[in-house]
């Protein structure tokens, strides 16, 4: 397994390219989460710190920042496409089959990949918030600060499941910018799917099948954090309760999803003649 | 003799286009093998099945006693595939690191086969950089990496200058000549000729012929000569069982031998007869010769 790893970020970090988005994806969103908890000056006219507005307080800081670092994946989406168009573009993939590597462990390689820097993604986010949350919040219970963790894990299956999906559209199109194309169509697609559904049955009933779509399904995973800081400023609006909390059944979509992805990607690979 | 690569009535379709037809061939440790035929002839195909980046339709191959699956027999095999194709970001040295981790094979060996192709002072210069000549040593070098039991090559000398086309072929021998079991697929006859002890002959996906490149065509090879009474050594020639084919070009004489003889025995034999010859020499014919003999008989 880390001979595998070992390979396949030899192939990246060695790429300027993808060195610079990998960079991207992980300290942008760290750097945005670390400047929004910094007291900003307006111009002398009033001071900005979203620290006062509670945001930070644990747990629903778990919340909010797994959320905010999720829209920051599309960066390293790009790098996970261009890793598999590079692969044909360069012909290497060939060349990786026949120096011995089998199709298995290809799609293995690119996939440890993926999870590694998921993994690596979701120790920084925890690592910030548990800082920036330790400095702000009103609560400093050790049974406080574990609530909702859990946040945590729905952020790192949600990372595995998009570049799991980005891994599986790249082997489909083999180039990069279309596999880019192909994530935009399905999020339409996945919409299109929905208005249908809500015009021939009722609007509910089309909400729980969207759910089960990949795209939705992992959006999903971490629900808006918005309405939920309105909540808690707001107790007694009973209209704005919503609910926000990571479900197991949740996860297990996108696991299934995931592994979905894999295989396919390894079936496509392996009847494919290179 | 231990034997390197079997295959079995290997047969691929592309649709309906039969790529590689029923074929059958042992590949034996030690000796240097040709694949020859026309472009298009299923080459590149039947190397691809066995490097396992083309799915065969129907038969089987194995590689080594048979118990080796595809991928770490592959660890023992050096191939180079038509082009050459590295990372063009990495340099040579990071290149072969990688070929390195996959086969599992110490970063030792890198300057060694670095050396072997002349590339070491280059180790450290990216391979987008490299001319087309020193990409496919670069490829010949990772092909040597794990010292494999087989090297196999795909038109190894294709799109190259006349220079680089020597400097290829030349570590082709060196290596040949370290016993280490060659298969080169090629369209060019005299590149086979010069470093092949087998061939399998392809067309159209069909073997034609596979042994010994001297034994491809039953032949007992010919005499070229030349006389100052050229009526008399035809009527000579012909009244003679030895001779099968006998041709006269210009003052040249060329007659084919039906069983095998030797020059002075034959020198003799004509002398004895009066005739004194001013120009004797024995050949066989060419592989060229030979293997357009073979696609020709193969075609009436």
């Amino acid at each position: 397994m880390f001979r595998l790893l070992n390979l396949e970020l030899q192939k990246l970090l060695l790429n300027r390219t993808s060195k610079i988005l990998i960079f991207v994806s992980f300290i942008l969103p760290f750097f945005v989460i670390l400047l929004s908890s910094l007291k900003i000056n307006v111009f002398g006219f009033f001071t900005l710190e979203l620290g006062e507005l509670g945001v930070f307080n644990f747990p629903i800081i778990w919340h909010l920042t797994t959320f905010f670092a999720s829209q920051f994946k599309f960066f390293f989406a790009i790098v996970v496409v261009s890793m598999i168009g590079n692969e044909y573009s360069n012909k290497t993939l060939k060349q990786n089959l026949i120096d011995g590597l089998s199709k298995k462990e290809f799609i293995l390689s690119k996939f440890y990949t993926i999870v590694f820097f998921s993994l690596v993604s979701t120790v920084l986010i925890a690592l910030i918030s548990l800082c920036i949350g330790l400095y702000y919040s009103s609560y400093n219970e050790f049974s406080i600060i574990v609530q909702q963790t859990n946040f945590l894990l729905a952020y790192f299956i949600k990372l595995v499941g998009f570049f799991s999906l980005c891994l599986f559209f790249g082997m489909l199109v083999k180039r990069s910018a279309f596999a880019l194309a192909f994530l935009f169509i399905l999020y339409i697609l996945e919409w299109i799917i929905f208005g249908l559904i809500t015009w021939q049955s009722d609007h509910h009933f089309a909400e729980k099948i969207q759910n089960f779509f990949p795209l939705k399904a992992m959006y999903k995973l971490i629900d808006q954090p918005f309405q939920r800081i309105a909540m808690s400023k707001f107790p007694e609006k009973s209209e704005l309760v919503y609910d926000y909390a990571v479900h197991g059944y949740e996860m297990v979509i996108v696991l299934g999803w995931t592994a979905l992805f894999v295989f396919l990607s390894y079936r496509l690979l392996k009847q494919r003649d290179l | 003799m231990e034997s390197i690569l079997t295959i079995n009535n290997l047969t691929k379709k592309f649709g309906s286009l039969i790529a590689v037809n029923n074929l059958s061939f042992t590949i034996k440790k030690g000796n240097v093998y040709g694949i020859l035929g026309p472009n298009g002839s299923g080459k590149s195909t039947t190397l691809g099945i066995v490097l396992n980046v083309v799915n065969k339709t129907e038969g089987n191959f194995s590689w080594f006693d048979g118990n080796t699956s595809t991928h770490d027999a592959l660890k023992k095999v050096g191939a180079i595939i038509e082009r050459p194709n590295f990372y063009p970001y990495m340099t040579a040295e990071q290149n072969l690191k990688l070929v390195c981790k996959i086969k599992g094979v110490d970063y030792g060996k890198i300057t060694e086969k670095l050396e072997i192709v002349g590339l070491l002072e280059r180790k450290d210069s990216k391979f987008k950089t490299y001319s087309l000549g020193m990409k496919q040593r670069l490829a010949i070098a990772s092909a040597l990496l794990n010292d494999p039991e087989i090297l196999i090559l795909d038109e190894p000398t294709n799109g190259l200058d006349p220079q680089g086309i020597h400097q290829i072929r030349e570590i082709i021998k060196q290596i040949a000549a370290q016993g280490t079991t060659i298969l080169l697929a090629s369209h060019l006859l005299d590149e086979v000729e010069k470093v092949c002890s087998h061939v399998v002959v392809l067309r159209k996906g069909v073997k034609l012929y596979s042994g010994r490149v001297d034994e491809m065509i039953s032949s007992h090879g010919f005499f070229e000569l030349k006389c100052n009474n050229q009526e008399a050594l035809v009527e000579v020639l012909e009244s003679s069982n030895m001779f099968g084919n006998i041709k006269v070009t210009g003052d040249l004489v060329t007659a084919f031998l039906n069983e095998p003889m030797k020059s002075d025995d034959f020198n003799k034999f004509l002398f004895d007869k009066g005739i004194v010859l001013t120009h004797l020499v024995q050949r066989k014919e060419s592989l060229e010769e030979q293997f357009l003999k073979l696609t020709d008989n193969q075609k009436n």
